[in-house]
């Protein structure tokens, strides 16, 4: 349609600030809580650590209406494609904030029942440690989103940006080839 | 022999008391570290524990636990099963009382399982037992307590008389089999298709045996001891940390 | 048996069935769904609920038959959250069970680390030993404990049913608590503070005057929720004769806790097996007598009242045994950290760390012992079940003789009550069933484990 074959330039920066702009500025967000972290959302939420304030207080129950997708909690083996499918019924633009050790990447339970990380599941945008993280932490990471939002390239902008991160990719060490920073 | 065993006197519980039953033997523990092959040199591989379950108890119990245990046989008694039969051992733990009368005390008595459903009838209905909760089944398996690996222990409470009880049952791996007692008490519906799902105890009379935690299609039954924990190792920049039931324990 | 087994579902005793069931005659060689749809030849639809659902308190499943608006049959599928934090206990040593356990019933932490410590005290033989300050704290962060659950229970439960200034109010009244367990404890849920012997660490300076302080909010804060919820002419007509479960379906069903109470009888665990000194604090149980929804949520207002009873007492208790151990005696076991906050927030206090490092060698093996290796237990089992906010948590430990648990069970008070969902919900509309599982107050962490 018309964003991906506008020529890239001035226009297209407009556009992609403006686009980023609306996009960030309400985000609603599926309910999607899961385990202890949802407790947490659910308090970040609420009108102490207001979310209300970036537009996302109106968690929406349908898939079909959400922007912004925040695992909260373990994904447990028989979770998994409930999540995958509700990952499908959100219509595009999305976004997905993993938040919690246990969705970022299996936390501290490492074993037969828990998916390692939900990023096996569906593709992250960013990712929050913490077990549970603070509401306050929680507001950080969707910030971070915001900032990922604002600066999205669109069209001939976003294939070429895509196309540099790839090389990019293939040229870094891989993270397990990084020897001697343990510590 | 306490301040050279950090937490209790683990010797004292292989000694069975005077007169009392043989213990069963649960588990032989081999080496000192866990985990096999992860290179020890230390020389504690060799070592080789029996670990056994305390022994059945000798009369008096204490308490109140001898009058539930002869109201129990007498209403067997009366109901045509053989109480010698039904009830195999009775064990009461002190858990570092003085006496049985201390709250810590606790009853448990092991049941054939052919007369679970006997004894929890029993158990329910009698006015002097009057045990009305069924508080779960909680599955353990021994491996190494040969034809008797799996046991399901039921945890009772009486409201009337404030009491608590524990009933367990134990079976073979080869016949994991035993009756189901949700005729009794239906709240143990759930409870048993979780001991069935985590390791594999067949209840029989069951309404509704299916797995209730694990997805329907998963094979095996996760919390027997010779289904692995699952986990992966951790790689980090150039470390990996292996999962924790491959991880040395002591 | 010549008759078959009475079972939870069916009416006690009532062999004649032909009036609550209906049969039907069904035969046909074609498929299932076309001979189904001869035989009952009216619409019924299975609707799904969950397990991503804003009202399902957690991923719970609910598979509704619906005929109209009425449910004609109600399922719950759970399994959602399973997580595999009893066999992970296995590998753990003992202390470290507390992190994993306390993570099964999420917005009641410290009820299954205390329900688990309280059983291995019971297997290490030091139930007598538990300092009195221990026993005290832990005393009072499970009574905060149970009133922070019960404002999320009735927050999210007004929430579902659409009167969000509940949960707004129910969960402010809850963060005065969380920074009361943050001041304690560092974190403000699944706190691993409560650990075999006692607990972690003492409480900070000038914490009751702070306690005492967030107290009276809290107050006001219930206050307001019962003007906002009691005498609300839609919150009554939506709850009252909504998913009644009288006492002999309780007993069935081994439901207890609120739901339990609601019924009339008055069975409270801190009562009729008293534990951590329970029997010397003063304190009332409240029952009601409808079973209903309203009644329980009457009833769960009336136990934050009652909580904020025993809290006043404990604070009292707090100040008088002021600088006493919270760690049992015998140093074998005592977890050995003396943890303070120190200039980046957080670590072990100065004092320790220069006796450990700098004085003496022994110490430092011991502590290095103590925490990485962990105390032994003696071999046996043991259950410990205490008054959970949702019912009776119950855990059965069995130790081999060694650091980590052989096995550690619990008995989740929600995964009980879960099944009264089906007998709660049959009949009623759908609408009800959100209000009948709100009142049940699941969580399903607890419940799948």
């Amino acid at each position: 349609m018309g964003v991906e074959e506008a020529p890239s330039g001035f226009l297209l920066t407009t556009i992609e600030d403006l686009a980023g702009y609306l996009r960030k500025a309400s985000l609603w967000p599926v309910t999607f809580g899961l385990a202890c972290c949802a407790i947490e959302m659910m308090a970040a939420g609420a009108s102490r650590y207001d979310l209300s304030r970036f537009g996302m207080e109106v968690f929406r129950a349908s898939p079909r209406q959400a922007d912004l997708m925040i695992v909260a909690g373990r994904v447990s083996q028989k979770m998994a494609p409930v999540v995958r499918q509700v990952y499908d019924q959100m219509s595009e633009p999305k976004w997905v904030l993993s938040m919690g050790v246990c969705a970022s990447s299996g936390g501290m339970f490492n074993n037969y029942a828990i998916v390692q990380g939900v990023d096996h599941v569906i593709p992250v945008d960013i990712y929050l440690p913490g077990c549970p993280p603070r509401p306050e932490m929680l507001i950080n990471a969707i910030l971070g989103l915001h900032d990922q939002i604002q600066n999205t390239p669109l069209g001939v902008n976003r294939v070429e940006a895509a196309r540099a991160a790839e090389a990019a990719a293939m040229e870094a060490t891989p993270t397990f080839e990084m020897k001697g920073l343990l510590r | 022999m306490s301040d050279v065993t950090p937490g209790g006197d683990q010797g004292s519980a292989l000694t069975p008391p005077a007169g009392a039953a043989t213990f069963e033997v649960v588990e032989v523990k081999k080496g000192m570290f866990g985990a096999h092959g992860s290179g020890d040199t230390s020389g504690y591989g060799g070592l080789v524990t029996p670990v056994a379950m305390p022994a059945a108890s000798a009369r008096p119990y204490g308490s109140w636990f001898d009058q539930v245990v002869d109201v129990l046989s007498e209403v067997l008694t009366d109901g045509g099963v053989a109480p010698d039969q039904a009830i195999e051992k009775v064990v009461v733990d002190l858990h570092g009382a003085a006496s049985a009368d201390a709250q810590q005390a606790e009853l448990t008595i092991t049941v054939a399982r052919e007369h679970l459903v006997a004894v929890c009838q029993a158990l329910r209905d009698d006015q002097d037992l009057r045990f009305e909760l069924s508080l779960g089944v909680s599955g353990v398996h021994y491996p190494h307590d040969a034809g008797r690996e799996l046991h399901a222990v039921y945890h009772l409470a009486s409201i009337t008389h404030s009491r608590r009880l524990r009933l367990e049952v134990a079976t073979s791996d080869d016949d994991p089999h035993i009756p189901s007692t949700t005729s009794v008490y239906p709240s143990n519906d759930w409870h048993e298709r979780e001991t069935y799902d985590f390791f594999g105890i067949v209840f029989d009379g069951h309404p509704a045996l299916t797995r209730i935690e694990m997805p329907d299609d998963w094979v095996g039954h996760p919390q027997r001891k010779d289904y692995p924990l699952g986990g992966i190792p951790v790689e980090y920049k150039g470390a990996t940390v292996p999962p924790p039931d491959t991880r040395r324990s002591y | 048996m010549s008759a078959p087994a009475p079972h939870a579902t069916r009416p006690a005793g009532n062999e004649d069935m032909s009036s609550t069931v209906r049969a039907f005659e069904a035969y046909g060689d074609g498929d299932w769904d076309d001979i189904a749809r001869e035989a009952i030849g009216e619409e019924r639809i299975v609707v799904n609920m969950g397990p991503q659902h804003p009202s399902t308190h957690g991923v719970l499943r609910l598979m509704l038959e619906i005929d109209g608006e009425t449910v004609t049959e109600a399922r719950a599928g759970i399994g959602y959250l399973h997580t595999g934090i009893e066999k992970n206990m296995e590998y753990r040593t003992w202390t470290q069970g507390t992190t994993f356990c306390t993570r099964m019933d999420y917005v009641a932490p410290l009820f299954q680390e205390a329900a688990y410590c309280l059983a291995v005290e019971k297997l290490l033989g030091i139930t007598d030993d538990i300092p009195e300050r221990a026993s005290v704290i832990r005393v009072l962060m499970m009574e905060l404990n149970r009133i922070s659950s019960h404002l999320v229970c009735l927050g999210t439960g007004g929430n579902e049913m659409g009167a969000t200034t509940v949960m707004t109010v129910g969960f402010t009244a809850r963060e005065e608590i969380l920074r009361l367990f943050e001041a304690v404890t560092g974190l403000r849920m699944n706190h691993a503070y409560i650990r075999p012997g006692g607990v972690a660490v003492d409480t900070p300076e000038g914490f009751t005057t702070q306690a005492r302080e967030a107290l009276t909010k809290v107050r006001g804060y219930l206050k307001q929720l019962t003007d906002l919820m009691l005498a609300n002419p839609i919150f009554k007509a939506r709850l009252t004769d909504v998913g009644v479960l009288n006492l002999s379906g309780c007993m069935a069903l081994a439901i207890t806790g609120p739901v339990l109470r609601s019924t009339g009888l008055p069975y409270d665990v801190r009562k009729d097996n008293p534990y951590c000194g329970y029997e010397t604090y003063d304190f009332d149980v409240p029952t009601a007598k409808g079973a209903d929804c309203y009644d329980r949520v009457v009833l769960r207002v009336e136990e934050c009242y009652q909580s904020l009873r025993i809290v006043e007492q404990a604070l009292k208790r707090l100040d008088h045994t002021e600088g006493e151990p919270v760690m049992v005696a015998d140093k074998k076991i005592a977890w050995p950290a003396q943890l303070a906050v120190g200039g980046d927030g957080q670590g072990n206090s100065l004092e320790h760390i220069k006796k450990i490092m700098g004085t003496s060698m022994e110490a430092l093996i011991h502590h290095f012992k103590l925490v990485t290796e962990g105390f032994r237990v003696p071999v046996g089992q043991a259950w410990q079940t205490v008054e959970h906010p949702r019912g009776e948590l119950g855990v059965h430990v069995v130790s081999d003789g060694g650091t980590r648990p052989y096995r550690a069970h619990f008995r989740d008070p929600s995964f009980n009550n879960l099944q009264g969902v089906s007998v709660m919900c049959e009949g009623g509309q759908v609408a009800d069933v959100v209000v009948a599982v709100a009142s049940l107050d699941p969580v399903l962490g607890g419940v799948d484990r």
